[in-house]
């Protein structure tokens, strides 16, 4: 059982207190910063199993755009709680990604990532152009309820924060054991060698297929706390080919080494974005697309990576003064 | 569906198809030779629609005859063919050239994003209108409605272009390279082939095709930010209908996109983008490499 | 159960071309045996239907007693039928270790398993005695990448045979090897699989690996089994030496290397 409790499940549990201390504390921009980067956090965990596997999507803001959508429409209906919205909005997206994954399991390298391009235009090609889908201005979102309490407003925002973290947590620790797991080693044995997978005896398409469910339910959380952070939904924001650029942007900034770290990526991108546009509102799409362009150039393996390069510089410095490295 | 409609369809639709063909072709093409999926097309038809846009702005506040503009057009798209695909190629793609293909596409997008900015800070956020060539050329009557000169020109530009590119790929030397190339970028280099220039050369001649693309649909568009982002997923579409790779693909692509895309907007407008992002869909999903795949050897 | 494995009327034609024709074989339980032949004969065709990477246009493969055309290798392995690869196939960028833990893993997989941790104390020991097996132990944390030839094709077998299959079929275990290592390899191999007094059968372009290691013999020629037959019959027989070994090869000397 010690397997399961290891220093990333430590290092994700100190955060999750660390955050929830800070909700006493936070201004209530620093807030909405915090909720954006959860969700777009989540929707980056799953792309990184995927790119584990060796597969890249440009077209997951689909799963993250239906998510926010199944609010939006079940809100319409009448639902209001948290908990509900959350089942909702994720098992749309992972009842799509169930079935489309049949098709996209057959599909590698550049037609795996453009085929969930056209999917995710399709569905915005819909949203845009529907009216009782709102088109382009979208649905608005409500506040929601939490399991029957209905908090006063001064207090909405700080117990929205506090659900939306301990979603988040529990994303991604369930999603840190996976990878450790078995079925979760084989997002490496894919990406290496299907024909050795497949002659160990287990099948390549069949483990793409459920990487790729895991990936559209954790976009569909992405979604549904982005939905009800921002309190609006709309194709543009959330479905528009750019919005999956930027998730993807998310997962090399954070580097793959870690789930923890697509937080502290999407942190970062939301911190970048918003100052960048608060102090140069002409220029932050440059300023965003110069930083990924500096990532791809200088730090190919993400923020992340600075951890490892420090760590094995500390040791190479260690063993240059001749002292004896115990084991990592 | 009486007649009056098709020919609306099959107007729209071709001029739809002509400045999608100029983006896609050049999309194609750099796909082709060096294996890009380059995003930053998108932002060189921008700078072609705005440099085209502001240049006859200028020109014709000067008191200088239209048909100049015409002119101008070809002239911003060959400078900007230059400058950006000297700066893009040799600025970015040279050091990614062995990367992970994702990356190097994710690098695109970056350089896109940057370059949208570049254009609000040269040119504002305001819209330019640059009618002048458009309304020089008239109009004509066509079984009894109205379609504007220049709109019939760009359809003609298409086929033009489209020829001559067979022409220089088929019967030029420099065309037997770039068909080498294309099949196999090792052998070629072994064979003597100077891949470094070729790409450089590619990247121009596609650059100058998406500012081409830009700059001569800019008189009938209202220039403003963000028509690139939505030219280049449309670009995207045309190139994996037809084949990445394959200049006829971008031809039937494009016809298929942008008549595709005209019957929506005349019938079922609620289907405009949902059609075309379907088509892509199938094709990948029937034929992944595209209708006119370029033929590839099995390599074991 | 003596029998192992059954084949019958085996055909495979790709469009005009005739891979395999009229294969009809058997092999008992504990046989070791060498399948000969030029390169395109289609030993390793063989290979892949058997182990239901490629399917025949015609004829029965009964492993066991249990029918396995159509089957895909994920289930043939399962049944305990596994190969070896001519290019190692391993995960190149994992350590020897790594590359050990994971076959383990999904061979011992059951049930949905959605958390259980791939690398345990078990596992781990596991892992230990089949890299000690092979001989391969001292490479334990090098990268797959890294490995001299020799090792990367002992731990694709090592690799394969993580079930404890009843049937190893190897394909050209010692291409790419140097010559003084060819025997020591194949001790190594052949002694890791009869532990478990497993049947072997192995593709070799070398005879004298094939006369050491081998009581019978298959030869393949153009889609065909020419010749099968004990060992020393085979290397007498006149097709076998006119299509696959040369008249030149004496068996039990080393002249000149008379090879396919």
């Amino acid at each position: 059982m010690n397997q399961l409790l290891d220093k990333t499940f430590w290092g994700l549990t100190i955060g999750l207190v660390a955050l929830f201390a800070l909700n006493f504390v936070l201004e209530e921009w620093m807030r909405s910063i915090g909720l954006q980067s959860l969700s777009r956090g989540c929707v980056a965990i799953g792309l990184l199993i995927l790119w584990r596997t060796g597969l890249v999507s440009f077209g997951h803001a689909l799963f993250f755009g239906f998510g926010a959508y199944t609010v939006a429409m079940l809100q319409i209906a009448g639902v209001n709680d948290i908990f509900v919205l959350l089942i909702g909005g994720t098992a749309t997206a992972g009842l799509l990604a169930f079935f489309l994954g049949f098709l996209l399991r057959q599909y590698r390298a550049i037609f795996f990532a453009l085929l969930n391009m056209a999917f995710s235009m399709i569905l915005y090609g819909v949203l845009a152009k529907v009216e009782a889908l709102g088109s382009t201005d979208g649905i608005g979102v409500s506040h929601v309820s939490f399991l029957g309490y209905v908090p006063a407003d001064e207090d909405y925002r700080p117990t929205l924060y506090v659900f939306a973290i301990c979603f988040a947590y529990i994303a991604a620790v369930l999603s840190h054991w996976y990878l450790k797991s078995t079925l979760g080693m084989m997002t490496m044995a894919v990406r290496e060698n299907e024909i050795r997978v497949e002659y160990l005896g287990y099948s390549a398409e069949r483990a793409i297929h459920a990487k790729y469910v895991i990936s559209g339910v954790l976009a569909g959380v992405g979604g549904v706390i982005m939905a009800v952070t921002v309190g609006h939904v709309d194709p543009d924001s959330m479905v528009y080919w750019p919005v999956s650029g930027d998730f993807v942007f998310i997962t090399i900034l954070s580097g793959t080494g870690n789930v923890g770290a697509t937080f502290i990526g999407a942190l970062v991108y939301e911190l970048l974005r918003t100052y960048a546009f608060e102090f140069a509102p002409e220029i932050w799409q440059l300023i965003l697309g110069g930083s990924l362009l500096l990532i791809i150039m200088f730090l190919p393996d993400g923020l992340w990576s600075i951890r490892s390069e420090w760590r094995n510089r500390r040791r190479m410095a260690a063993a240059a003064r001749g002292e004896t490295q115990a084991a990592e | 569906m009486d007649f009056e409609l098709l020919l609306v369809i099959l107007v729209d639709g071709l001029v739809y198809s002509s400045y999608l063909f100029l983006v896609a072709v050049g999309l194609t093409v750099i796909f082709g030779v060096q294996k890009v999926l380059n995003v930053t097309h998108g932002s060189f038809y921008a700078f072609g629609a705005y440099f085209a846009a502001y240049l006859i702005g200028l020109w014709s506040r000067g008191g200088l005859p239209d048909w100049g503009g015409f002119l101008l057009i070809l002239g911003s798209a060959i400078v900007l063919g230059i400058v950006l695909g000297v700066i893009i190629e040799r600025g970015l793609l040279k050091y990614l050239y062995d990367r992970d293909e994702h990356i190097v596409v994710l690098a695109t997008f970056a350089a896109f994003l940057v370059l949208e900015d570049v254009i609000l800070l040269i040119w504002g956020t305001n819209p330019y209108l640059a009618f002048q060539p458009l309304a020089l050329l008239g109009n004509s009557e066509i079984a009894g409605l109205v379609f504007d000169n220049y709109a019939l020109t760009m359809i003609a530009l298409t086929f033009i272009v489209a020829f001559i590119l067979w022409y220089g790929l088929n019967r030029t030397q420099f065309g037997k390279v770039l068909l080498a190339v294309i099949f196999d970028r090792e052998i070629s280099m072994a064979m003597g082939i100077n891949v470094t220039k070729v790409f450089l050369i590619t990247f121009m001649i596609g650059t100058f095709l998406g500012a081409l693309g830009g700059a001569y649909h800019a008189p009938i568009i209202s220039v403003q930010p963000g028509i690139g982002v939505e030219v280049i997923v449309l670009a995207f579409a045309v190139v994996v209908i037809g084949g990445m790779g394959s200049i006829p693909g971008a031809l039937i692509g494009s016809i298929i996109v942008g008549i595709s895309r005209a019957a929506a907007v005349h019938m079922y407008p609620e289907l405009e983008l949902f059609v075309i992002y379907a088509i892509m869909a199938f094709v990948l999903v029937i034929r992944p490499e595209g209708l006119f795949a370029p033929i590839k050897a099995r390599k074991i | 159960m003596t029998r192992v494995l059954e084949v019958h009327d085996l055909e495979k034609n790709f469009g005009g071309v005739v891979a395999a024709h009229n294969i009809n074989v058997t092999v008992d339980v504990g046989e070791n045996i060498g399948i000969i032949g030029a390169n395109g004969a289609g030993k390793t065709t063989f290979v892949n239907m058997v182990t239901g990477y490629l399917p025949p246009s015609s004829g029965r493969i009964e492993f066991m007693g249990k029918n396995v055309v159509g089957l895909h290798p994920r289930d043939v392995t399962k049944l305990g039928l596994c190969r070896s690869f001519q290019v190692p196939q391993v995960f190149l960028s994992e350590t020897v270790f790594d590359n050990m833990l994971v076959a383990y893993g999904i061979a011992e997989r059951s049930g949905w398993g959605l958390f259980t941790p791939l690398h345990t104390d078990d596992r781990e020991a596991r892992v230990d005695a089949q890299l000690k097996r092979y001989q391969i132990s001292e490479y334990r944390d090098v990268a797959a990448s890294a490995l001299p030839q020799g090792v990367r094709k002992l731990l694709d077998i090592a690799m394969a045979t993580v079930r404890n299959p009843k049937l190893v079929m190897l394909d050209e275990p010692t291409s790419g090897i140097s010559v003084e290592e060819k025997f020591d390899l194949m001790d190594i191999i052949m002694l890791a699989l009869k532990e478990e007094d497993t049947t072997v059968m192995f593709i070799e372009h070398d005879m004298e690996i094939v006369e050491r290691f081998v009581n019978r013999v298959w030869a393949f020629y153009q889609g065909e089994i020419i010749c099968d037959a004990t060992t020393a019959e085979a290397m007498k027989d006149e097709k076998v030496r006119e299509f696959v070994i040369g008249q030149e090869y004496h068996p039990g000397h080393v002249e000149g290397g008379a090879h396919a």
